[in-house]
């Protein structure tokens, strides 16, 4: 068993057990030590299986969070039978928080557009933690472009706090390229299938997010502010994040509810991180899934299904002058 | 999601200048009748700062007179995720209801502007920040989408320094993405959008419609951007160069077209649709 980097407070119990039961399985074997090595790996998937159904929203982003979570470089090598990346965004410099590239998945050839926050210092400081500039989107926008020039399907793998808040991104115009590519994935041409994995934060989540399927990793999360935003805005402190990730209702049940992602892809026992490779066969088969359901429809139902898509998310009453009194209400994503 | 410092009217009274008659100017300090500031369209008759403009005052200012017939007037906001921070997002609506005489963020319909037919929508700034919903999402997709039926150009004043309103989650990121496929039809259709950014926009509202102009104008000094100035050099953790967000900076950088001052919006805006529409 690989050593954790972290182990979340919640974890710890399960973490305790697995110990307990290394130890048992260098004892020599016995009838009666088979049988509490059975017991205890019982136990242990019982334990797993009810502390992460019980998470609460502050601890699924811990989890979402997780340094040995498995990032999109991960997947790249896991999911994916080949890539060639394409690093241009011919006009400012290579964003290597956005990664974009062709991909192999089975009979399906891809562009693969994803967010990778780093999985060591070295990566990280590369990739300012999954934060893209302005340039990333322009990368992804151009790569999609050429996509749907030849008919690829556009795979998106969405994992970032945010896009980066810097004088650079903003000189360089962080909101236009955002709002750029929300405008243009709605009219390409060909599938968009996204999944968030770790972190959807807001736009810059939303700004490779524009799919005609969107999933969601079981714990990841996709929010309209990080919850340390939201906490320092309405309770005038980051200590306050638990509440805001209370209020937000950002997991993957409240998402699917909600009619905001079509389907949320089960993550291996313990989570992502204690299983890259199960996660990763999870993640294959739902892409290729919808791959294939997409492959049937026409460029005009490709573009006219997505617009349906976003055009049907909001909920609002619609009260007309006559019938005020009634509190007519209208729930539109339901 | 963005917090700026919000402009307000509410200063003059702690101030201790009489409620109603005259007002400080922020930029200049001078203390200015407040009637003199409301016929220079609301700005500063020193210096020309540009205050706020409630919607009411905009569309007086920008369409000929009695010409504006709103729409989906009837949209009013609802609670999703029962939110609740300080005190419930359903108090709070009813509290800026009544404190703005808005039912939403969003006032959006038609009008004629020195006799040019055109959909006006305004975000103002005083409801939650000008925050998207799903009611402001909801009547710039429905203003949109009718524009592309009627061939008409679209005119979208921005104010929000809120962007897209956490009050309603995830549904209000996703009107970043409804309004933005709705402007990709409009755009498809040919039709003019003239996005007019005022103080301040901010967010989900810069990174969506706002930026979406096939021109965008903005008032002069207005703050403009995606990440808040607070979250900006809390990143960097260095005092932000002076200009950061302004009209003039996003300008200089290539991102709007031109900095027009309030007195010159209409006719501004009336010159731009006549190159483009009806020439
Ligand atoms: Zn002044």
């Amino acid at each position: 068993m690989k050593k954790p980097s972290v182990i979340l407070p919640f974890e710890r119990p399960i973490y305790e057990l697995e110990e307990k039961l290394n130890a048992l399985e260098k004892k020599p074997t016995s009838a009666q030590v088979k049988e509490s090595i059975r017991n205890m790996r019982v136990e242990i998937t019982h334990m797993k299986k009810d502390v992460f159904s019980k998470l609460d929203p502050w601890e699924v982003v811990q989890v979402a969070r997780h340094p040995d979570r498995p990032q999109l470089r991960d997947y790249i090598e896991l999911v994916f039978d080949e890539f060639v990346e394409l690093h241009g965004d011919k006009s400012f410099g290579d964003d290597r928080a956005l990664m974009t590239g062709f991909a192999r998945l089975g009979e399906h050839k891809v562009m693969l557009i994803g967010q990778h926050k780093g999985r060591n210092l070295q990566e990280r400081n590369e990739c300012f933690y999954g934060c893209a500039h302005p340039e990333g989107y322009k990368k992804a926008l151009s790569k999609m472009r050429m996509a749907e020039k030849y008919g690829i399907p556009i795979v998106c793998l969405i994992d970032t706090p945010g896009a980066y808040p810097g004088v650079g991104a903003e000189e360089r115009g962080q909101a236009y390229h955002i709002a750029l590519n929300l405008r243009e994935m709605s009219q390409l041409e060909t599938p968009i299938v996204c999944t968030v994995i770790g972190e959807g934060g807001s736009g810059g989540a939303l700004g490779i997010g524009i799919g005609n399927h969107v999933s969601v990793l079981e714990f990841a999360y996709y929010s309209v502010i990080s919850p340390e935003g939201c906490a320092g805005i309405l309770w005038k402190h980051v200590k306050h994040a638990d509440r805001a990730a209370r209020a937000l209702k950002f997991t993957s049940q409240n998402l699917l509810k909600m009619g905001i992602v079509d389907e949320i892809i089960q993550e291996p026992l313990g989570a992502a991180h204690r299983n890259h490779r199960q996660m990763a066969a999870e993640l294959r088969a739902t892409l290729m899934d919808n791959l294939k359901k997409l492959k049937g429809f026409s460029k005009e139902e490709l573009v006219n299904h997505r617009y349906e898509k976003f055009r049907n998310i909001g909920v609002f009453e619609e009260k007309f002058q006559e019938e005020e009194s009634e509190l007519s209400e209208t729930i539109q994503d339901e | 999601m963005a917090s700026t410092p919000q402009e307000s009217w509410n200063g003059r009274k702690k101030r201790g200048v009489p409620e109603g008659l005259w007002i400080q100017c922020p930029t200049c300090n001078a203390t200015v009748y407040k009637k003199t500031v409301d016929e220079a369209l609301n700005t500063c008759p020193e210096c020309n700062h540009h205050f706020y403009v409630p919607t009411q005052t905009r569309i007086k200012q920008l369409l000929d007179e009695g010409s504006f017939e709103e729409w989906f007037s009837e949209l009013s906001p609802c609670d999703p995720l029962e939110f609740e921070d300080k005190k419930p997002y359903k108090e709070r609506l009813i509290e800026e209801q009544k404190k703005t005489g808005l039912k939403e963020a969003c006032v959006a319909g038609r009008g004629y502007m020195r006799g040019r037919p055109l959909i006006l929508a305004i975000t103002d700034s005083s409801f939650i920040m000008g925050s998207m919903g799903s009611v402001v999402g909801e009547k710039l997709t429905r203003a949109i989408e009718k524009a592309t039926e009627m061939n008409l150009p679209v005119i979208i004043v921005s104010g929000s320094g809120g962007g897209a309103r956490m009050h309603e989650g995830i549904i209000s990121l996703m009107q970043m993405g409804k309004v933005s496929a709705a402007l990709s039809r409009f755009h498809k259709a040919k039709g003019l959008f003239i996005s007019v950014l005022t103080n301040p926009t901010m967010g989900g509202v810069a990174a969506s419609f706002a930026s979406l102009g096939d021109v965008t104008l903005a008032e002069p000094n207005a703050l403009v951007g995606f990440a808040g100035p607070r979250v900006v050099s809390e990143t960097i953790k260095e005092k932000l160069p002076d200009g950061f967000q302004t009209s003039e900076f996003l300008m200089e950088h290539g991102f709007v077209d031109r900095i027009v001052t309030r007195q010159k919006l209409r006719s501004e805006i009336a010159k731009i649709i006549d190159y483009c529409v009806f020439q």
